[in-house]
Formats: structure tokens, C-alpha cells, sequence
């Protein structure tokens, strides 16, 4: 099987942080500041990351979200790891 | 535990815990829910004694200068000990910054050793700023194999064989330089002693005493002043246990408790808060039966603790919600940053205690703590022993600038006599906190005299610091402040920074122009961005040499608008 290209895991990330935090989907996107548009801090954030990791099936340390804080960036760390 | 009088050093008083204990469980590292790592008193030596003797070879003397940029782990305790052992002065610097802000400090430090974690290394490594670093000896730790290391060691091959020689050092000596804050303009380094340390490990032992066989979570990053003497010189002393969780994930966090059995745990507001979410969703989820009985339950609970806390009882009360926590919980410890009382008797409540306290990196850990006889959830509680606290110039409501003279406080800030001058004045460190005693002797805080902000997360941060992240903003001038400078609060609470922007004649502010702002501020780590604006109609006050005179300011808008006045961004 062949890993997702990027835009597919960039959707797959905003749907799922749509329906997490019960927002419209469509209020969301890409270079959007997660914690400003989901109105989340830095642990709920983690939480998100436990949610995508049991989507993908991959493990990402906590250091992976250091500094980021929009979808964009956090599909590219996502995707590295597929 | 140890009676640190007879000591020196921190690396006398931790190389004689190590002798002291050799079969107890000094250190648990976990990384989710695998255990990756158990060490006794005896193992830790024993994989530190290979690091001694290679830096004894690597010509580290007394006095020597070594950081250590890492999350919360056994390299982390086992390299700090073994730079005591060999007479350095540690600077543990805060693993979230930049790679530039690392690079920063490293210099402003002097360090000529740095301990670091790979992911760490390569973000510096790929800095811009990276050609200027200054440590001449670098060891990285868990790098993959193959991996570029830019001329720095293995921390895993970095070892001698045999045993090298102890350095002894003096009270006065310095052994640490940690950061309070300032990676801008002006790095602020707190040069403190072995006597600082040694002195407020015996208070804060004093009143909350480690033994044996008691387990303490170690999540604050230990670079943190609070996890540095509660998360490792505290429990050392003593012969007790450091948990090091390598995840903040709160199912995780959740988990260690049961699984380890923690009995303490230092935690910032936000997280705190957080594990209530958490309860309280839960006890939504009760029928309306069974939330009935928890509710009676919790009230007896409350009766019977009124006085002080009686967890045994509490336990029996109230028997699930303590096994979520695994049942030998003691305290839970707070600090760093204002709590939310109704947070703190949420879990009073419960049955579980929380020692809610006020200190600062420029007095070593802690100033005051709730010794819980009996809690209070509005204050920061009592002088620690060895502590005087004074309220300078109070007003009416007995409110003044708290000052603090201990053998704890710090000896000056690093190059910088100025600031030092600023700071302690006649002995007494000025802590710019604003703050007054209430009849029963507890110290109660209301908001801050100096430009600062402590974040939910524990991290100091100064506006003039942020100002950078706006140069070139197309306005005639700005400034940016703290809200609970401009206005101080009454209460304790949520803190904000705030842009006060002056704009050009004839300029509207319009949507472009709050996009940017909005668009810059997302730029900065999340801990640092503005709350709000404010747009100001008059020039700021300058002085000659055209540098905002930021007091005067701050009147004139104190004089002129509310907190209302500031626009959410």
C-alpha cells in the first residue's frame, strides 16, 4: 500500500480535530493556528496527537508538536512518519 | 534522610546518598506505558562513575561551566550529579526554547560542556546561528546510528574506565545558573550557591520529608526550579523515588499514578485544571443515584478535613476516586504560576491535598507554602523556615512589594550588576510581586509591580521580549504590556500580554492591519502571544535618547482606559 500523499493526511487531520472538538469542519483549515481556531491549550493539543497517532497507526514523541501550532505543519511531521 | 549540615556541597550531600541507600529505587523512567528504566542508589553511581572519570579526562575543572538542554530523564539527573561530583556549576536551560534562544544562553553562559538530547542537537545544529556556538565539549545523548553529530560525542560512549577524584567545593561557591527568563535584550541568569540549595532543600524537607520508598512523578521539566529540588536534590536527600514519565499525555500521566503509586506530584495550574476536567466530566457521567451518594460522601469528606487533611480517612471515603490517583497520594504540589483556589479546594475536597506555595528561580525554589494546618485555597501560605517575608510600603489594604531575604536567595545575576543592584537592595530581593500578610500569617499575592507575566504553564515572560516579533508593523509606534501591570488585579487569575499601538495621522485601523497583528502573533510560541490590542491616541512619552519611558506610559493608560478597553485578538 502506498502512504497518503500530503493533502490526503492534511484532510484526514482537520476532519478528525473538526469532529474531536466539535468544530464545523468547514471553520477550519490548513495554516489555521490550532490553538486559536479550536480554542485548545498545549494539553489538549497533546490529546489531539494521541487521536491522530490511533488514526495512522504511528507513534509520535511529544517533541514532534514543539513549536508547532498549524495543521500544515503538523501533516509534514505526520507524513514523514508513514 | 541526610542532616545537609554536615555538607558542603550538593555534590558531597548527593554522593553521600548514594552510599546511603544502595538497594532503594532512586529513579523509574517511563516512556508510555513501558518502563524503560529502574536504577538504585547503587546503579546510579555506578553509570555515573564512567562519566566522572571521562570528564576529569576531558580536563573539566571546578568552577567549569556545563548545560544541559533535555527532557525530564535519567541522563538528565545522572549527568548533572556526575558535573557536581566533578566541582561544576550546572546550567540547566529550558528544553522548549529556539535553537537561536539555546545558542543565546550557551554564550551568555559561558558553558563550555552541553548535554543534550539528539532531536535537540540537530534543531541547533540546522540554526543559522548555529557557527556561533560557544561550548567546546559537547555530549548527545540517544543519537540514531549513522547520525551527523557536527563534532559532538555519544553521551552513551562518553565514558573512562576507574574511579575519579571527588572535587569538593565551598557553601559560598556557585553551582548553578539557571535562567528566570529573558531570552531577549537581557538574559537573566541567577547564579546561585551550594548554600542556596542545600539550605532551602532542609526547609522545604522540613515541613514535606521524602523517605524511602516514596514515589514522586516528575512531569515540570527539571530544568525548572521547582522539579530540580522537589524532582531530584529533595527526594535524593532522602532516599526516595523520581518517576520520570518521557510524555505529558494526560492518559499517560493518569496511568503512572496507579502504576507507580506516586505519593507526590508538582504540577502547574494547567494541568491541575486539567485532571479536573477530567474528575468532573466523570462525575457527570454518574446516575443520578450514584452521583447523589458521591455527593454526600464528598460533603463528609469536607467535615472531617476541615482541620487538616486526614488522608487515610479520605481514602476510605472516597475509595474510586483516590485509586484513580493509585492510592498513595499525598499531596499534590502547586506553583510556578497563579492557581485558581476553586481548582485547589476542588481537590481539597476530595481528599487530596494541595500544597499550594510562591517562590522564584531568585530565591532558589520556594519563598512560602501552604503547610495545610489547615489548607487554604487563597493563599500561598507561610514563610518557609529560614524565610523572612516583608510587604514593603503597604497601602491601605496592607498590599505592598513583597521582599524576601533568605539563605536562599540567589547570590546576583550572571554579568550583570546593574540588574543585581535592581534586585536585591540591602539583602532583600525585591520579587516585584505585589502581596499582603492576613491575620493568620499567610501570604496572599495580587497581581505584580514589575512588566511580567507568569504563564499557566510556569514561564516567565517579558513584554519587551515580544516587541521583536513586530518590528516593521506598519503603525507610528507600539508597545507591548502586561495587563496585570497596567491594571493589577485584585484576585488571582488568568495573566495577558497586551499591543499598545499608537497609528500614523489619518491611519484607520482596519482588517489589514489586525491581520497582521494577528498573523505575527501566531508566529510566536504559543506561550507567548498577545491576548489583545489596544490602540492608544496620543504619542508615547520618550527619553532623550528616544527609548519609551514605559512607566509613564503605563500611568497615562492606567489614567485613561479599563481592561475593557484592550480588543481580543
Amino acid at each position: 500500500m502506498s502512504a497518503p500523499t500530503i493533502d490526503h493526511t492534511l484532510d484526514e487531520i482537520l476532519n478528525l480535530a473538526a469532529t474531536h472538538f466539535k468544530v464545523p469542519r468547514e471553520k477550519l483549515s490548513p495554516d489555521d493556528d490550532f490553538f486559536k481556531t479550536l480554542g485548545i491549550d498545549s494539553l489538549q493539543a497533546l490529546d489531539l496527537l494521541t487521536r491522530l497517532e490511533h488514526h495512522f497507526r504511528i507513534e509520535l514523541p511529544d517533541y514532534e508538536l514543539q513549536g508547532v501550532s498549524d495543521f500544515r505543519t503538523l501533516a509534514n511531521r505526520i507524513q514523514a512518519r508513514l | 534522610m541526610l542532616d545537609l549540615r554536615q555538607y558542603a556541597s550538593l555534590g558531597a550531600a548527593l554522593k553521600a546518598a548514594l552510599e546511603r541507600w544502595p538497594n532503594e529505587t532512586c529513579l523509574i523512567e517511563a516512556d508510555r506505558d513501558r518502563e524503560k528504566l529502574r536504577l538504585t542508589y547503587s546503579d546510579f553511581k555506578e553509570m555515573a562513575r564512567p562519566l566522572c572519570r571521562a570528564l576529569e579526562d576531558a580536563d573539566f575543572k571546578a568552577g567549569d561551566r556545563a548545560a544541559i538542554i533535555m527532557t525530564n530523564q535519567s541522563k538528565w539527573l545522572i549527568s548533572a550529579y556526575s558535573i557536581f561530583f566533578s566541582g561544576g556549576v550546572l546550567v540547566p536551560l529550558d528544553y522548549k526554547l529556539t535553537a537561536a534562544e539555546h545558542l543565546q544562553l550557551l554564550a551568555h553562559s559561558k558553558a563550555r560542556f552541553l548535554v543534550v538530547e539528539y532531536y535537540l542537537w540537530r534543531a541547533i545544529t540546522q540554526s543559522p546561528e548555529f557557527p556561533k556556538l560557544t561550548a567546546e565539549v559537547v555530549l548527545v545523548t540517544e543519537a540514531p546510528a549513522g547520525a551527523d553529530l557536527h563534532g559532538a560525542f555519544r553521551w552513551e560512549e562518553f565514558k573512562r574506565k576507574g574511579d575519579a577524584q571527588f572535587v569538593p567545593r565551598q557553601r559560598e561557591d556557585t553551582v548553578c545558573i539557571v535562567y528566570s527568563s529573558g531570552t531577549g535584550g537581557r538574559p537573566k541568569g541567577c547564579v546561585l550557591t551550594h548554600d542556596n540549595y542545600l539550605e532551602q532543600c532542609a526547609a522545604l524537607t522540613a515541613w514535606y520529608p521524602f523517605s524511602p520508598g516514596v514515589r514522586y512523578l516528575s512531569i515540570l521539566p527539571t530544568n525548572h526550579a521547582i522539579d530540580f529540588m522537589v524532582g531530584f536534590i529533595g527526594p535524593f536527600v532522602c532516599g526516595a523515588c523520581v518517576v520520570h514519565l518521557r510524555t505529558l499525555r494526560p492518559e499517560f500521566v493518569r496511568d503512572a499514578f496507579v502504576r507507580y503509586r506516586i505519593a507526590y506530584v508538582s504540577l502547574v495550574p494547567m494541568v491541575l485544571k486539567n485532571l479536573e476536567r477530567g474528575l468532573r466530566a466523570k462525575f457527570d457521567e454518574l446516575k443520578p443515584r450514584q452521583r447523589w451518594a458521591l455527593d454526600r460522601l464528598i460533603g463528609l469528606n469536607k467535615l472531617v478535613t476541615r482541620g487538616k487533611p486526614r488522608v487515610g480517612l479520605s481514602r476510605r471515603l472516597l475509595p474510586q476516586v483516590h485509586k484513580a490517583f493509585g492510592g498513595q497520594l499525598r499531596a499534590l504540589i502547586v506553583g510556578g504560576a497563579f492557581s485558581d483556589p476553586s481548582t485547589l479546594q476542588f481537590f481539597y475536597d476530595l481528599g487530596i491535598p494541595v500544597t499550594c506555595g510562591y517562590g522564584l528561580t531568585e530565591a532558589c525554589t520556594a519563598v512560602t507554602l501552604n503547610d495545610l494546618k489547615p489548607f487554604r485555597a487563597d493563599t500561598v501560605g507561610k514563610p518557609l523556615p529560614g524565610t523572612e517575608v516583608r510587604v514593603l510600603n503597604p497601602d491601605d489594604d496592607g498590599i505592598g512589594e513583597v521582599a524576601v531575604r533568605s539563605r536562599a536567595v540567589m547570590s546576583h545575576y550572571l554579568d550583570d550588576p546593574e540588574q543585581t543592584a535592581q534586585t536585591i537592595v540591602e539583602g532583600w530581593l525585591l520579587t516585584g510581586d505585589q502581596g499582603r500578610f492576613e491575620e493568620q500569617g499567610h501570604l496572599q499575592l495580587f497581581g505584580r509591580k514589575k512588566n511580567m507575566i507568569v504563564t499557566d504553564g510556569g514561564k516567565n515572560i517579558y513584554p519587551e521580549d515580544i516587541e521583536a516579533a513586530f518590528d516593521g508593523l506598519p503603525v507610528k509606534e507600539y508597545c507591548v504590556f502586561a495587563a496585570n501591570y497596567l491594571w493589577p488585579q485584585r484576585t488571582l487569575g488568568n495573566e495577558m500580554l497586551a499591543l499598545v499601538v499608537r497609528l500614523e495621522p489619518n491611519q484607520q485601523f482596519d482588517d489589514r492591519l489586525r491581520d497582521e497583528i494577528a498573523a505575527r502573533n501566531r508566529r510566536l510560541a504559543d506561550f507567548k502571544r498577545l491576548g489583545g490590542y489596544l490602540v492608544w491616541e496620543k504619542d508615547f512619552p520618550r527619553t532623550a535618547s528616544l527609548k519609551i519611558k514605559r512607566g509613564e506610559l503605563a500611568e497615562e493608560i492606567r489614567a485613561g482606559v479599563t481592561l475593557a478597553g484592550v480588543v481580543e485578538i
